[in-house]
């Protein structure tokens, strides 16, 4: 279950001094802008975070809209198989930064559907064991990997309870300058966070989504939509057991 | 105890030159696959984005933790004051190290970008476990090497009781920070256990000594030398009780795992119904890496022959690359519990559909770069042990003990 924002908030404000100076000492991290047409020279601050609440009710069966919509936002549309490769294990190498899961629950049988991507963890296991500090958390609450520090160990990914990440298994050919990529590298959803230190307001798999079920924005902000959502239906933390409060939040699970 | 000389290991060169030349092949081969895996890409593996650790890591892990232990016969010798390990006490401090050079390079040459060690170097995360273990892996090698030379060298023979206590220490907190890698992963359910770090460490104790038996056999072998039976049916004794320890490890670990309802799953996967996982749990690391070498161990008869201690040390080994391969690779198969009550049913990425085991199946490139790691070990064993000396002069029953001879 959610905690109410302003616990939240208040715990979170406990924490944000070690969240900014692990961010300050990561390279690669400059000019990231705050929320809402924020300058690109402004630094991040802790006075956001972001995250969503996924509606599963809206959820349509059968659609991957934000899936698309997620590989052209972040140019994983642009990667081919490698010559020879078999098209079985290729698909379990190409990376995925969000995909469709439907779940029976196994007393009652309902059946949901519901995109599954980096939950962006207050307290990422996959940043803890990350030996060189690449995966790292931003202070708005976006948790990314350092492209330029990352040595490919995959520690992360052993340590990630929802699969999120990606290993770059292959040379990259083309990639799109929002999402500089390279083989040998790990990556995961980063809440397209060139859109948020451009000043975007959206996820691409949240505006490819027809049925509105994906509400993205400022967990801190109580008139934000995603607040206003969180604060109207109950919602839930995928493994909330694990306590790494995610910031990304799912209805009727 | 009558003064131990020690010598340059003297087989024939034509012979000695033969097997660094098999040696060096071995390893060379395992350059190229690196090479080829490392310009192509990790696709022309078996490892996927969800089994991110395949047989390299098996390799490498197997032979960090079998390092550590093969250090243990010379902390018998030196922190437990037992009089008849010392002579043994220089090739266990070699093989500490050239195992563990040749596991951290299986390690580092499957990196992603192995390029950047520079970056692993220089950018700590002190959070992190990995990078601890870079400390205790360099700072075991340093200590390690020190050790050697207070031995080595006469005039600092006296620290060497100091330098070995700290070694020992140190072996025990390396073997534990190996084990923890496994032990921060609180979503896997197959690692989150308090007894993993004591299984690695008894673990590291009797896959050390069983290759440390089998390069002590060979090279005496090979050379002539005396090797007493007291103390072959000491190593011997010692190796089994080893596995008698691992084995009561396992059955602990299942048993607590079977007791927390949670874990059933889990634990019925790699028992029961995880195909080629519970095949090599059963076969390879129960009975062929436990059993029978207990049971040949143990014989009477058969225990006190050398051809028969060498079978059991080699199965000891082979169980123990069996016993990571499960823990390592079949602990990534088994899918993540993400919805707790839930079954997946489907899923656009590999999530485990229906409790299903992620699928793997090891390349050839993988498995020679970790071969390549072994024969790297082997290979620098081999030449230390030519080049100083290593190897006891005589290590028959009556010159190191005396009074244990029959
Ligand atoms: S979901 Fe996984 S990748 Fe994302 S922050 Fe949490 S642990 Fe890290
Ligand atoms: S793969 Fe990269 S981001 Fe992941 S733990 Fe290793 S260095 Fe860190």
């Amino acid at each position: 279950m959610s905690e109410p924002i302003d616990k939240q908030r208040r715990a979170f404000l406990a924490t944000a001094s070690g969240a900014a100076a692990a961010t300050a000492v990561a390279p690669g991290v400059f000019l990231h802008a705050v929320a809402q047409a924020a300058p690109r020279d402004s630094a991040v601050t802790d006075a956001v975070r972001y995250g969503m609440l996924i509606d599963t009710t809206k959820c349509a069966d059968g659609c991957s809209d934000c899936v698309s919509a997620c590989d052209k936002e972040n140019g994983l549309d642009m990667l081919v198989k490698p010559e020879g490769a078999s098209d079985a294990l290729w698909d379990m190498q190409r990376p995925r930064w969000i995909r469709q899961v439907k779940l029976k629950n196994n007393l009652t049988g309902r059946v949901t559907t519901l995109p599954m991507m980096c939950q962006h963890c207050e307290k990422p296991p996959c940043v803890d064991v990350c030996p060189t500090g690449a995966s790292f958390r931003r202070a708005d609450g976006i948790v990314m990997v350092d492209r330029h520090t990352c040595i490919g160990c995959r520690y992360c990914m052993m340590a990630c309870p929802y699969n999120a990440r990606s290993f770059i298994h292959e040379n990259v050919q083309l990639k799109p300058t929002a999402a500089p990529r390279g083989k040998g590298c790990v990556e995961s959803c980063n809440l397209c966070v060139q859109r948020r230190d451009n000043g975007g307001t959206t996820t691409a798999c949240q505006d490819a989504c027809k049925q509105g079920a994906i509400v993205f924005g400022d967990l801190k902000d109580a008139n934000s939509a995603v607040s206003q959502a969180l604060a109207k239906y109950p919602s839930v933390q995928i493994r909330a057991d694990l306590k790494l409060n995610t910031g990304v939040r799912y209805t009727d699970v | 105890m009558k003064k131990i000389h020690y010598r340059e290991w003297g087989i024939e060169s034509p012979r000695y030159w033969g097997l660094l030349a098999v040696l060096a092949t071995i390893v060379a081969v395992g350059g190229f696959a690196t090479l080829y895996m490392e310009h192509q890409g990790h696709w022309v593996t078996g490892m996927t984005n969800q089994i991110v650790w395949g047989t390299p890591h098996v390799f490498a892990i197997f032979l960090i933790v079998a390092a550590s232990g093969a250090l243990n016969v010379a902390s018998i010798g030196s922190v437990f004051g037992q009089k008849m390990y010392k002579p043994l006490a220089r090739l266990s401090g070699l093989m500490a190290i050239t195992l563990l050079v040749g596991g951290l390079i299986v390690l580092v040459l499957d990196l992603g970008q192995p390029t950047r060690l520079i970056v692993a170097m220089t950018t700590y995360n002190f959070k992190s476990i990995f990078a601890w273990n870079i400390y205790l892996y360099v700072g075991f090698m340093a200590i390690v090497a020190v050790y050697l030379f207070t031995m080595m060298e006469r005039k600092a023979n006296g620290y060497s009781h100091g330098v070995g206590v700290l070694a020992f220490v140190w072996r025990l907190a390396l073997t534990t920070g190996t084990g923890s890698i496994f032990g921060f992963l609180v979503a896997r359910q197959g690692y989150d256990a308090a007894i993993m770090a004591p299984m690695f460490i008894i673990m590291s104790f009797a896959y050390g000594l069983a290759l440390y038996l089998l390069v002590l056999m060979f090279t005496f072998n090979t050379d002539d030398r005396p090797l007493g039976d007291a103390l072959l049916r000491r190593l011997k004794n010692l190796l089994g009780v080893f596995v008698a320890a691992i084995f009561y490890f396992t059955v602990v670990y299942h048993l607590t795992n079977l007791y927390g309802t949670e874990n059933h799953a889990y634990e019925a996967f790699i028992l029961r119904d995880g195909g080629v996982y519970t095949w090599v749990f059963w076969l390879c690391w129960v009975l062929l890496g436990m059993i029978v070498p207990m049971g040949i161990l143990f014989h009477p008869a058969l225990g006190m022959q050398r051809g028969a201690i060498t079978i059991a040390a080699l199965l000891v080994v082979f169980g123990g690359l069996s016993a990571i391969y499960v823990i390592v690779i079949g602990g990534q198969a088994f899918p993540l519990n993400m919805f707790p009550g839930h079954t997946i049913i489907e899923s656009g990425y590999y999530d485990g559909v229906d409790g299903l085991a992620r699928a793997y199946s090891p390349s050839l490139p993988e498995f020679l770069l970790g071969i390549g790691g072994f024969a790297l070990a082997l290979l620098a064993t081999f030449v230390g042990v030519r080049l100083l000396q290593f190897l006891p002069t005589s290590l028959a029953d009556e010159v190191i003990d005396p009074h244990a001879a029959k």
